[in-house]
C-alpha cells in the first residue's frame, strides 16, 4: 500500500538521519558553539542587569530564546536529546553486524587480506619451512590468543594468529557510558533538589529553601548546628570552616558529625555541604523587623557638604541634583548582609546613574551613616532612627552556618558513566584487534619468511609490533 | 637554593635546549641535536627537583600540600609534562622535531609562570581535596599532549601553505598526521579524566558535579572540539590539513579554558567558598 510505503519512507529517512556521523559532527560543533555563548552572557542574573547590557530589544530577543538560562533551555536539551538518539541509532546499526565479527569461536583468516597490507617484514632463513614452523608456532601462541596453521594453494605454510577481537566493542562502551551519564543527570534533575539553609549556632531547622524556585522544602529530619568555627591563616586567608551538626529524627539525635568543605555529611540520601557562614545580627529586637512606613533620607554632597532631605516610602523614586541620576527606594530587608556581617534591618536603594549604570546602596537602619563608606560623590543617611555605633565586635560573637543541601539520586549513575567512559577510552585508544600472518615459502637452500600484520585501529603501533615480531622470529 | 630559583634556572636550560634543537633543525647539525637532548634531559631533572623541593618547602612552612594548587605551580607542572612527553616521543620515534615543539612550549610556560606570584600559599578550604590533585594532574598531562599535537599540526599546515624551506625537513606528512591523531587520543583520555575528577571534586566541595560555570563549560567545549576531530577521522576519514586545523582550534580552546576564562563576565568559583 502506498500509505505504508510513505510512512516506511519517513521512518527510514529518520533512521538514516540519526544513523549518520555527519549529524554527530554537526551536533558536537553546535553544542560547542552554543555553550560558548552561555559563557559570554552571564547566566541567571536579574532582568535589570540584562536590560542595561543589551538594551530593550536585545533583552527581549535573548530572553525569548532562553539565552539567560540557556543550559536548561528547551533547545539546548533538544540538542543533547538528538545526540543521544544519534548514539543509540548508530550503535544499533553497528552492533548487529559487529556481534557477528566479535562472537566467533574459531576466527577464520583470509590470506589475501595479509597479502594486501604494506605492513610486512621479510627475511630469509636457511632452514626448512617445517623446522621453522615448529619454532615459530610457540612464539605466536604465547603472544596471541588464537593461532592456526594452513597450507596455501602455492604450497606456502601460513601461520595465522590474532588477539583482542573484543576490543572492537570499546567505542560502544564509550557511547553507552555517555548515555548512562546523561541519564543519571536526568534522574538527578527529576528526583533531586538543590537548596540552602542558614542555621544559627544552637538552633535547629527542618526546612530549607530551594535554589531554583526559592520555595521552602521540608526535610524528613531536622538539623541542629551545635557549633561553628572558622580558622584563618596568618595571611588572613581562611584555613577551615567547620560546623558541628546533629541530625535529629523525631526530636532524638541520630547522627553527629563535623562537616568541612570537601567533607560533607550524607544522611538518607540527602547531603549537607559547608557552603558559607556569617555573624548573627546584634540581638534582635521586636521593632527590628518592622518596616517603617516612611523614612526621612538625607542626601549629602561630599565635595560641597550641601545636603537636602526627603520623605520616602518603599517604591518611591526621585531625581538627584547635578545630573547624578535617579534614586529609588527599592526594598526593605530584615537582615542586610555586608562582608559576612549581618547589619540588621535596612533599606536597599537603587541609584540609576545618567550613564545607564545602576548601583546598589545599602542603608541599615541602625547604622544611619553607613553609606559614607561607599565612596561616591554623595552619601545617603537615614534620619530619626535609633543609632548604634558601627562596631562589629561589640556583641558576643554568634555565627550561623550556611549549608548547601542537596539530594541527587542520579550521582551513582553518573559516576558509573564516568568509569565506563574511561575504561572505554583505554580500550578504544590503546588496544586494537590485531592479527598477523607468517608465510613460510620454501626457497632453494632454505625458506623465505614474510610477516604481515593488520589491526583495526592504530596502524602505526601495529607496524612497530610486526617489525618486532619479525626480529624476534629471525633471532630464533 | 629555593625551588623558585631552581625553576628559573631550568627556564634557561630549556631555552638552551630549544636553541640547540632549532639549530639542528635549521642547519642540519646532528651534534647540536644530540646535545639538545642531553640539555633537555638535564632541564627535566632540574624541573623535577624544583617540584619536589617546593613540595618539601610547603611542609617546612607547616602548610604542606602537593605543588599543584595555583597558576604558577600548574605551569611548572605543565612544562614538566611537556618535556617528559617530548623526550619519550623522541626516543620512541627517533625524531628530534618534538624537541623543538616541547622546549619552546616549556620555555613559554615557565616564562609566563615567572610573571606570576610564586610564593607558596596555604590552601583555602575548597582546595583541600585529593580530587583536586587528580584533577590538575590529569588535566595538565592532557594539555601537554594537546600542546605537542598543536605544534605538529601548526608545522604541518605551515608546510602546506608554503612556509619556509626548513619545513621540508620535517617528518613525512603521514607520520605527522598519525602522530597528531595519537597525541589527540592520549590527550583526550586525560582531558576526560580531568573533567571527571573535577566534577567529582566539585560534588564533594559544593554538592553539584556540574554547574555550567565558564571554566567548566570551556573545558567541555574543548572536549567537544577534540571529539569532533576523532569522529571526523575515525568515521569520515579526514586526514591531513583538516585534522591539523581542528587540532589547532582545539588547542586554542585549551588556552582559552586556562587563561581566557578569567576575562569573561562573571567569575569562576574556583576556590571561592560559596558560589
Ligand atoms: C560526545 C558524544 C558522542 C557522540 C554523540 C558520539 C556519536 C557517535 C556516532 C553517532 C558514531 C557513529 C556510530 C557508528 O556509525 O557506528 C560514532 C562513532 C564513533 N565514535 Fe562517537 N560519539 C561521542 C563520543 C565519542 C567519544 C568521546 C569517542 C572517543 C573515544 C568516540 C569514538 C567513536 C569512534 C571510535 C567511532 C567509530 C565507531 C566505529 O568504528 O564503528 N565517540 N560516535
Amino acid at each position: 500500500m502506498p500509505e505504508n510505503e510513505t510512512s516506511g519512507g519517513i521512518w527510514d529517512a529518520a533512521w538514516g538521519f540519526f544513523a549518520s556521523v555527519r549529524l554527530t559532527i554537526i551536533l558536537l560543533l553546535s553544542l560547542a558553539a552554543t555553550s560558548i555563548v552561555g559563557t559570554f552572557i552571564p547566566q541567571n542574573k536579574q532582568p535589570l542587569e540584562y536590560l542595561q547590557a543589551f538594551g530593550e530589544f536585545g533583552y527581549r530577543l535573548l530572553a525569548a530564546l532562553d539565552f539567560f538560562d540557556m543550559y536548561r533551555s528547551w533547545w539546548f536539551r533538544l540538542l543533547i536529546m538528538l545526540l543521544v538518539l544519534n548514539i543509540i541509532v548508530c550503535s544499533i546499526e553497528r552492533l548487529a553486524s559487529l556481534s557477528k565479527i566479535i562472537f566467533v569461536r574459531n576466527p577464520s583468516f583470509k590470506r589475501s587480506r595479509f597479502q594486501k597490507t604494506r605492513n610486512r617484514s621479510v627475511f630469509d632463513d636457511d632452514r626448512q619451512p617445517e623446522t621453522l614452523k615448529d619454532l615459530f608456532l610457540p612464539v605466536l601462541q604465547r603472544r596471541y590468543r588464537h593461532t592456526r596453521l594452513e597450507e596455501g594453494a602455492d604450497g606456502a605454510l601460513c601461520l595465522f594468529a590474532e588477539k583482542w577481537r573484543w576490543t572492537r566493542i570499546g567505542v560502544y562502551v564509550v557511547h553507552l557510558s555517555i548515555v548512562v551519564l546523561l541519564l543519571g543527570s536526568l534522574v538527578g534533575s527529576i528526583f533531586g533538589f538543590e537548596g540552602f539553609v542558614n542555621i544559627p549556632e544552637n538552633e535547629t531547622v527542618d526546612t530549607i529553601f530551594l535554589r531554583q524556585s526559592g520555595k521552602a522544602y521540608r526535610l524528613p529530619f531536622s538539623i541542629r548546628c551545635d557549633d561553628f568555627d572558622v580558622r584563618f591563616y596568618a595571611n588572613g586567608a581562611p584555613e577551615e570552616f567547620r560546623s558541628r551538626l546533629t541530625i535529629l529524627k523525631n526530636g532524638r539525635p541520630v547522627l553527629e558529625k563535623d562537616i568541612l568543605v570537601n567533607h560533607p555529611l550524607r544522611y538518607q540520601g540527602i547531603n549537607l555541604f559547608q557552603s558559607s557562614y556569617g555573624k548573627m545580627a546584634p540581638e534582635a529586637r521586636p521593632e527590628d523587623s518592622e518596616l517603617p512606613e516612611e523614612v526621612t533620607l538625607r542626601i549629602t554632597m561630599k565635595a560641597s557638604g550641601r545636603s537636602f532631605t526627603r520623605q520616602a516610602a518603599i517604591g518611591d523614586q526621585f531625581d538627584l541634583p547635578d545630573g547624578l541620576g535617579t534614586l529609588k527606594v527599592a526594598g526593605f530587608q530584615k537582615a542586610i548582609q555586608f562582608g559576612g556581617q549581618n547589619l540588621g534591618p535596612g533599606l536597599v536603594l537603587a541609584l540609576q546613574k545618567t550613564d545607564g549604570q545602576t548601583e546598589q546602596i545599602l542603608l541599615p537602619l541602625h547604622f544611619p551613616n553607613f553609606d559614607k563608606m561607599r565612596g561616591g560623590t554623595f552619601f545617603v543617611s537615614i534620619l530619626g532612627q535609633k543609632q548604634r555605633a558601627f562596631q562589629p565586635g561589640e556583641h558576643a560573637e554568634r555565627y550561623y552556618t550556611g549549608l548547601q543541601v542537596t539530594k541527587d539520586p542520579g550521582v551513582p549513575i553518573v559516576y558509573t558513566g564516568f568509569v565506563g567512559m574511561i575504561i572505554g577510552f583505554i580500550i578504544t585508544f590503546f588496544m586494537s584487534h590485531q592479527s598477523v600472518c607468517v608465510e613460510l615459502t620454501a626457497r632453494q637452500g632454505g625458506t623465505h619468511v614474510a610477516v604481515a600484520g593488520i589491526a583495526d585501529r592504530n596502524k602505526l603501533g601495529m607496524e612497530r609490533k610486526t617489525a618486532q615480531l619479525a626480529e624476534r622470529l629471525q633471532a630464533l | 637554593m629555593s625551588s623558585s630559583h631552581i625553576l628559573s634556572i631550568v627556564t634557561f636550560i630549556y631555552g638552551l635546549a630549544a636553541f640547540l634543537y632549532i639549530f639542528e633543525w635549521v642547519f642540519g647539525k646532528q651534534a647540536a641535536g644530540r646535545a639538545a637532548t642531553v640539555v633537555a634531559f638535564i632541564g627535566l631533572i632540574g624541573n623535577t627537583a624544583g617540584i619536589i623541593l617546593r613540595w618539601i618547602e610547603s611542609y617546612r612552612m607547616g602548610i604542606g600540600h602537593a605543588p599543584l594548587s595555583n597558576l604558577y605551580e600548574s605551569l611548572v607542572f605543565f612544562a614538566w609534562c611537556i618535556i617528559l612527553l617530548h623526550l619519550f616521543l623522541e626516543w620512541r620515534y627517533k625524531k628530534r622535531i618534538f624537541g623543538v615543539i616541547g622546549t619552546v612550549a616549556a620555555v613559554a610556560a615557565l616564562a609566563y609562570a615567572s610573571l606570576k606570584p610564586s610564593e607558596i600559599q596555604p590552601l583555602i578550604p575548597a582546595l583541600k581535596s585529593n580530587w583536586l590533585i587528580a584533577h590538575v594532574f590529569t588535566c595538565f598531562i592532557g594539555y601537554a599532549s594537546f600542546a605537542i599535537a598543536f605544534g605538529i599540526s601548526l608545522l604541518y599546515v605551515l608546510r602546506h601553505v608554503g612556509g619556509p624551506a626548513v619545513l621540508k625537513r620535517l617528518p613525512s606528512d603521514s607520520l605527522m598526521d598519525e602522530l597528531t591523531h595519537q597525541l589527540v587520543m592520549f590527550g583526550f583520555l586525560f582531558l576526560s579524566a580531568g573533567i571527571i575528577s573535577g566534577a567529582v571534586w566539585a560534588n564533594s566541595a559544593w554538592g553539584r558535579y556540574w554547574g555550567w560555570d565558564p571554566k567548566e563549560t570551556w573545558s567541555l567545549v574543548t572536549w567537544f572540539i577534540y571529539a569532533t576531530l576523532l569522529h571526523a577521522r575515525f568515521m569520515r576519514g579526514w586526514r591531513g590539513n583538516r585534522i591539523a586545523v581542528l587540532s589547532i582550534v582545539g588547542f586554542l580552546a585549551v588556552l582559552f579554558t586556562y587563561f581566557g576564562v578569567n576575562y569573561l563576565p562573571g567569575l569562576h568559583s574556583y576556590g571561592a567558598m560559596g558560589q
